[in-house]
């Protein structure tokens, strides 16, 4: 993986330093609260109900064990021994004290990490798939793309006061596993004509107004990626809107122009940049590019030993083909029955980074899914890996199963929030499994969001789950039909919200449903697309 | 419409060697039809294109930061920089010490903020970056073309 050299170090330790005079500034009360406040976001640290969270870069969800270990040991040292992984693949640690931050992120740079821009009206934490360099499906690693554009959108003078965030994600298969198209910007590395470039779509987003992000240019040639991205920057940055926060996305720019437009007047900025010398040199790409070379696969077994059931189940659950066939990548579900999606305790951090040294040529992923990935486990590995996950209560074996939910942190943490994700989380997922219905349901992709603003991408949920106030009470609309993968589409929602008991009955019902009228094959996703809304709806309000 | 724009008194820190400019300032669209002035401002919904075909006459443009989260004014002096304005290019209005860095790296080369700035506070604020990962509009060399040198 990536690994920072005197520059890269340089500029993370410059920040942190910066930060730390900010800090003293705003104590000092030459900085008001209005003016500190962008820069602590662009420092990763928010103010929530009870107290600061930090979120954590971790760019493209790619980290190493030392990495890990570092994030445990802060979890224990600053926070209450746990950190949260997040739908954009970082960390978020819920109980930080602000003095505390500048030396929190004096100690992240000690293993080349940071909070830079992971929150503020900026270019945010770049993410990607979480199979990268692992996938049997993927037509190249797109990892090293991603680096070049975390160091282009990391202190970007001309793009650090947008109208509101902006996340990039990429992607370089078919199958899309980071929810490309629900980003500000969403690229796909491909092939044409022997050549590899970009395909650039702009536009998407979750939030109050879910959008699908048009394409806006098919083939970007490789030496103009950055040129490009900056010119659909460049354009957003002037012309996006900032009478009215939640109509300052791109998305909204690109849906009220028209894709037609906005591509007009980004391909009139590309060409004028093109002549002003933006790009960085390709040797930049070609210096990248080895730090994600493949590491020394070796030949070895490729079948397991089934007579253990549990076994057999999480390996058929929670392992992926790789594109060496005596490997897998391997996932740990850190949604265990009733627990916290997303939660690892400190202790537990510690053990997934022992076991990515020991199993994985010492690299972890985190995935959006709020899991975290060992990407390159040798078949031959896996039930040793397996008994220790299982030791630790890391072993859930229900990876895209309906145990397997997004949920945001919710009313328990979040400012923003007008209702709890996680107990209702917690409830579903005992529930089901509990039933011992989760198996029969096949791949069932449950998404709950607190509050309007989708943190939990409940448009993109199969099942998506969306908590409101209604009149001080908590209260949830359900919605079905959606999906962030290749399949792209946005969820609808089924009629009048429910309150909690009543939220978790309707989910049983659909499922009936989905049961009651599957056919060969049909994940409850395509029984859906097939059958329409009406028969659920029918079950859930006659 | 004349000067309204911020006199040389309010300049606090200017990295050029030619005299202030002290030119009654004028808005884009008084610009457009005034061939005679040379001095405008630039307010963050205008579009500082228009200007292209008078900048040899200007040689003062302010752009106005009417609050400091409004970060279309980066844009535009990066445009006029790239047109090869060489004039003086001030940024005037909310302008604090965490956006000098940023302002300096997009072409701005006078500040004149609505509040004095600390003078320690924003020598260390220019000098916040060693090196650069970006292309700009300051011609200094990336942490890329370092790196291939």
């Amino acid at each position: 993986m990536y690994q920072y050299d005197q520059y890269d170090q340089a500029m993370v330790d410059a920040r942190v330093e910066e930060f730390r005079d900010q800090a003293q500034r705003r104590l000092d009360g030459k900085l008001t609260e209005d003016q500190f406040k962008p820069l602590r976001l662009m420092n990763g640290l928010y103010l929530q109900l009870h107290a600061y969270m930090l979120r954590v870069a971790i760019p493209y969800g790619t980290l190493n064990s030392r990495q890990m270990t570092a994030l445990a040991d802060i979890a224990d040292k600053y926070d209450r021994g746990y950190g949260h992984f997040t739908t954009r693949q970082n960390l978020q640690y819920n109980w930080i004290k602000l003095e505390d931050a500048a030396d929190i992120l004096a100690d992240l740079s000690k293993v080349e990490m940071h909070a830079i821009q992971t929150s503020g009206n900026c270019i945010r934490n770049i993410s990607s798939d979480h199979f990268a360099g692992a996938a049997h499906d993927e037509l190249i690693d797109p990892r090293p793309y991603a680096e070049l554009l975390r160091q282009w959108s990391s202190f970007h003078p001309e793009f650090t006061y947008l109208p509101r965030k902006f996340k990039i994600a990429v992607i370089a298969a078919d199958t899309d596993r980071a929810a490309m198209r629900l980003h500000d910007i969403g690229i796909q590395i491909v092939e044409q004509n022997g050549e590899v470039g970009a395909s650039f779509y702009v536009g998407g987003g979750m939030g109050r107004t879910p959008m699908i992000a048009p394409q806006i240019r098919e083939f970007v040639p490789l030496d103009q990626l950055v040129t490009y991205a900056e010119a659909c920057l460049r354009v957003y940055n002037r012309y996006g809107r900032r009478d009215n926060k939640y109509k300052a996305r791109i998305k909204i720019l690109v849906h009220e122009m028209g894709a037609e437009e906005y591509t007009r007047q980004v391909e009139e900025e590309f060409a004028h940049l093109l002549d002003q010398g933006v790009e960085p040199p390709l040797a930049e790409l070609e210096r990248i590019k080895p730090f994600f070379a493949d590491p020394p696969f070796e030949d070895g077994p490729k079948s397991v030993d089934r007579s253990d059931p549990d076994f057999a189940l999480w390996v058929d659950r929670n392992t992926v083909r790789h594109k060496h066939d005596s490997y897998v990548s391997a996932v740990i579900s850190l949604k265990p029955v009733g627990g916290i999606p997303g939660d690892a305790t400190g202790d537990q951090m510690r053990l997934m980074a022992k076991l990515a040294k020991q199993y994985s040529f010492d690299e972890l992923r985190v995935m959006h899914t709020q899991n975290i990935v060992l990407p390159h486990v040798k078949i031959a590995d896996l039930h040793a890996l397996w008994t220790a996950l299982e030791a630790a209560d890391l072993g859930a074996p229900n990876l895209d199963t309906i145990e397997d939910i997004i949920a945001c942190p919710g009313l328990d943490y979040c400012a923003l929030a007008n209702a709890r994700s996680i107990p209702l989380s917690q409830r579903i997922s005992e529930s089901f499994a509990k039933s011992g219905r989760t198996a029969e349901l096949g791949q069932l992709k449950l998404k709950i969001s607190g509050c309007i603003n989708a943190c939990g991408h409940h448009h993109a949920g199969h099942i998506g789950i969306l908590g409101v106030d209604k009149k001080g009470k908590e209260n949830y609309q359900l919605s079905l039909g959606g999906s962030e993968a290749e399949d792209v589409s946005l969820a609808k929602i089924t009629g009048p919200g429910f309150d909690e008991d009543g939220v978790i009955k309707a989910v049983e019902t659909v499922t009936d449903v989905y049961l009651e009228t599957r056919e060969d094959g049909e994940r409850f996703l395509d029984t859906y697309r097939r059958i329409g809304m009406a028969p659920f709806k029918e079950a859930l309000y006659d | 419409m004349t000067d309204f724009g911020t006199s040389p008194d309010d300049v606090q820190f200017r990295f050029r060697d030619d005299g202030v400019a002290d030119h009654g300032t004028v808005t884009v669209d008084a610009c457009c039809d005034q061939t005679n002035a040379t001095a405008v401002r630039i307010e963050p919904s205008d579009d500082a294109r228009v200007l292209l075909p008078f900048l040899d006459r200007l040689a003062l443009v302010e752009v106005h930061f009417p609050t400091f989260g409004d970060g279309r004014g980066y844009s535009a002096a990066r445009i006029l920089r790239e047109a090869g304005y060489e004039g003086e290019l001030r940024a005037v209005g909310d302008v604090l010490i965490d956006q000098l860095s940023h302002m300096r790296r997009c072409g701005f080369d006078s500040f004149a903020p609505d509040k004095s700035l600390d003078e320690e506070d924003a020598k260390r604020a220019f000098a916040q970056w060693d090196n650069v990962y970006q292309s700009a509009a300051d011609a200094r060399k990336t942490i890329a073309e370092l790196r291939h040198e």
